[in-house]
């Protein structure tokens, strides 16, 4: 890991483990749901940006982990460890799944049927009341006594990102992300060069799915109830939203992204109903002007500026 | 080496390539010639498993590669360049290589590892050969077109082919960079003792270094054999050649 | 049940058919010539009905006029998306994509904004309401209006396309939008007006759906996607398959409902997933090339 982003990483690491010390319980709360959905965002980005796979229900996943957790953890008593791990494997499972039916597809296509399935997903959730309880969902998930107070679990969440985020932080500098760049760029160079495009894409589209279900988990473990309002189209597209105002081409780009999101929603939410004209103006502006990203304008800014020697930035 | 038998590809009723046979023998360089749309980017396409033909076989060291992807043909070592520039421009020079050496390598697998430094010793050795080295942290698609094409021949490269083919590699050059382009091609595949396969539009830059000329008219062989042959078949000069000689 | 009831829903079915194939042609106009993915075109047709609501049952307006006005407004509309906004993004469909959808969730909470969430409703026109009868079999008037309409506009659009030098243009630009362009013809003024076309068209449809449907926020999604899958399944720069693709999806609609009322919603997303799945590209034969 370069020098610069672990200590940085460490750096944001202490920063969160301070938050139980100098903030009240709102503070806490926020900040557990944002950890997980840095998490999720950044899980979703292994698709957008390095691989160029704009899934829209990305979401799907998430929830799939979320009530899977929830179904085997509550309704069956399956031990909490195997709960926890359990989820977000079968998440990945029907990542397999939908993502071989979907890679088959090009662009376009591929990201109507992602938002076919999340909304499949959603339906699937909505009505099988007996095993999802349905559009109220499943409440009073209490875990384990370990983690009743809201501090233990928020360093319990804490702890989970940052392993995740780290070992997503090595995938994402790996050989595979360079191939993953690369049918991104030009699909078919990629194939000429010996690399089965499909296969690959079907692999990190499994390995996203599978840290987004870990996103799921942490959320039922925060809020202690899982409902299929997660899984709403608005919900899709607010974690895409973060990933291309925060920036796709850069590893750190979904954290800003979720950070300056969740920020701004919570402020304009205080004012204003009218969230979606917020996002929808800030979207809109993002990819006409900056379609790089927050994370995109400092690289674009030394470029123009030559500040720093021309080398290539992408996925710095 | 190559064996081309009987190979016919039609798009929406349009006959692309028709009944094309043609053998490629080791270590020779050979050429493909024929007017524009005469089928020769359809035939390497059908080489490297970019297309599906609709009828023929085509065999590569007595090994049926008729209707196997690009990803299989490539490892059984037939390298590619593309006509019109196919790079991955949005990543710099060393990359597009390297990642061509990691696919080559089958380390392509692997998500732990940092990726800067693999198999760097391989990628330079590339790059010298096809003289970027000095490029090699530029983002490929800002180069000018006569280093993106060496860029092309340099991805090809790493999978250590064994026949290459090369889709008009001197396509929109300089007269002298035309010269020098060729001269390294030959060199490279002198050095590596590789059998060439190339499509070239420049007929002094064919007659001049091939040791065998296929002619391609409308789809169908139309000549075949050592250059003087071919530079007398009459229909190959009333079809193509006209003036130009 | 006999067969008089199902006499009337084939008729509904046939008149929803109609909607779609107004929303799907345009939509299929903007993907096939333009390249692009116009989620906003559900926020069109949204805008379309409210219109209509705001002209005929706030102003007491005329029906027909509102309609007019309404279509026009919405050409006006994608004609200023287009040109100063969306044309920059030319060559990259996935940005495409996120910025039309952007718009969605503007024009969403402007709908909002301007009209609250309460649904509204538009009356009929004096001359279609009321029920038609023969013998047994009764429906709405307004449904024989909007069977007979579409097969008109359907025979419009075609004789744009076939005779006017504009119209063979946009079919040549779907075919191959890059030979379009090498020929030096202004593809920008192109896409301009196809965008347009489109619009109106979304808005057409919005307004004359106005006295069907309940007019609501949410409207935009229930029906961009049933006209997506209709694009899809009918195949690009054909208006017979879009026609056809049309009518069968109307009537899937209105008797899917029927019989599996419990996965109302998500029918439509399980039939796009079935038809993505089993053919990509529809009817036709040709997956079409994006911007």
């Amino acid at each position: 890991m370069k020098n610069k982003e672990l200590l940085f990483g460490i750096g944001l690491f202490i920063f969160f483990a301070l938050i139980p010390v100098i903030g009240s319980k709102y503070t806490i709360y926020f900040n557990a749901q944002l950890l997980f959905t840095i998490l999720f965002a950044t899980s979703l980005n292994l698709l957008v940006g390095y691989t160029g796979l704009f899934s829209f229900g990305h979401v799907g996943f998430y929830a799939i982990g979320a009530y899977a957790f929830t179904i085997l953890y509550k309704t069956y008593g399956v031990p909490f460890g195997v709960s926890f791990v359990a989820g977000p494997l079968l998440a990945a499972g029907a990542a397999v799944i939908v993502g071989y039916l979907c890679v088959r597809l090009t662009k376009i296509y591929f990201t109507f049927l992602t938002l076919a399935f999340a909304q499949i997903i959603w339906a699937i959730a909505f009505k099988w009341t007996p095993v999802t309880g349905g559009d109220s969902g499943i409440v009073g998930i209490t875990p384990s006594s370990l983690l009743l107070p809201l501090n233990n679990t928020y360093f319990f969440t804490l702890g989970v990102v940052a392993v995740l985020m780290y070992v997503m932080y090595r995938i994402a500098h790996s050989p595979f992300s360079l191939v993953l760049n690369a049918i991104r760029e030009n699909p078919n160079r990629a194939e000429s060069i010996g690399v089965n495009v499909r296969l690959y894409q079907l692999i990190v589209f499994t390995i996203s799915g599978f840290f987004a279900g870990f996103a799921g988990v942490l959320f039922v473990l925060l809020t202690r109830s899982v409902f299929p309002d997660i899984l709403l189209v608005t919900r899709s597209i607010d974690v895409v939203a973060m990933v291309i105002v925060g920036g796709m081409y850069n590893f750190w780009g979904p954290m800003i992204g979720a950070v300056v999101l969740l920020y701004l929603n919570s402020f304009v939410k205080a004012y204003t109903e009218y969230w979606l004209l917020v996002l929808g103006t800030l979207l809109a502006v993002v990819v006409l002007f900056f379609p790089s990203g927050i994370t995109g304008i400092f690289p674009w800014l030394s470029a123009r500026f030559k500040l720093v020697a021309k080398k290539g930035e992408l996925n710095a | 080496m190559l064996r081309v038998e009987k190979v016919s590809k039609s798009f929406d009723g349009f006959l692309a390539v028709s009944q094309v046979s043609m053998r490629v023998k080791e270590g020779e360089i050979a050429s493909l010639i024929g007017t524009n749309g005469a089928g020769k980017t359809t035939l390497f396409n059908l080489i490297t498993g970019h297309l599906r033909s609709d009828e023929g076989e085509i065999y590569f060291k007595d090994r049926r590669i008729t209707h196997l992807h690009p990803y299989d043909i490539v490892r059984l070592g037939i390298g590619r360049s593309f006509q019109r520039l196919n790079i991955f421009s949005r990543l710099t020079v060393f990359e597009n290589v390297q990642i061509a050496v990691i696919s080559y390598k089958k380390k392509a697998l692997s998500f732990l590892r940092p990726r800067e430094r693999l198999f760097e010793d391989d990628t330079e050795r590339i790059l010298d050969d096809v003289g970027l080295s000095a490029l090699r942290n530029e983002v490929s698609g800002s180069l000018s077109f006569g280093y993106q094409k060496q860029l092309e021949l340099g991805i090809a490269l790493a999978f250590e082919p064994e026949l290459l083919l090369l889709d008009e590699p001197t396509a929109g050059l300089s007269a002298a960079d035309t010269r020098d382009a060729m001269e390294l091609i030959v060199n490279v595949i002198k050095a590596r003792g590789t059998t060439l396969l190339v499509v070239e539009h420049d007929m002094h830059v064919v007659f001049s270094i091939s040791d065998h000329i296929i002619v391609l008219h409308q789809g169908r062989v139309i000549g075949d054999g050592m250059p003087e042959q071919v530079r007398k078949d009459p229909e190959v000069q009333k079809s193509y050649l006209g003036e130009s000689l | 049940m006999d067969w008089t009831f199902y006499f009337t829903q084939f008729i509904a079915g046939l008149s929803q058919g109609m909607f779609l194939f107004i929303l799907a042609t345009g939509l299929s106009l903007i993907l096939g010539v333009m390249g692009i993915v116009n989620f906003a075109h559900g926020s069109f047709y949204m805008i379309g009905a409210y219109l209509t609501y705001y002209l005929v049952t706030l102003l007491g307006g005329s029906f027909w006029l509102a309609i007019i006005l309404a279509s026009v407004s919405l050409a006006g509309i994608g004609y200023l998306l287009q040109r100063f906004l969306i044309h920059r993004l030319y060559g990259r469909p996935e940005l495409q994509l996120v910025f039309t959808f952007a718009f969605v969730l503007i024009f969403s909470d402007l709908i909002k904004m301007g009209f609250g969430v309460l649904p509204k409703g538009v009356a009929y026109p004096e001359l279609l309401s009321g029920i038609f009868e023969i013998g047994p079999i009764r429906f709405p008037k307004y449904h024989i209006f909007i069977i007979t309409l579409g097969p008109i506009i359907a025979y419009l659009l075609r004789m744009l396309e076939q005779r006017t030098r504009m119209g063979r243009i946009m079919r040549a630009a779907s075919l191959n939008r890059d030979m379009v362009n090498a020929l030096g013809i202004n593809t920008e003024r192109v896409f301009t007006l196809v965008f347009g076309i489109g619009a109106f068209l979304a808005g057409l449809g919005g307004a004359l759906a106005s006295p069907t449907v309940s007019i609501a926020l949410g409207m935009d999604a229930a029906v961009v996607l049933p006209a997506f899958v209709v694009v899809i399944f009918g195949g690009l720069g054909s208006f017979a398959g879009t026609f056809f693709a049309a009518l069968i999806a109307g009537q899937v609609q209105v008797f899917g409902i029927l019989f599996f009322p419990r996965l109302a919603e998500s029918f439509i997303f399980i039939l796009m997933a079935i038809v993505l799945i089993a053919r990509p590209w529809g009817l036709s034969n040709r997956p079409p090339k994006f911007a």
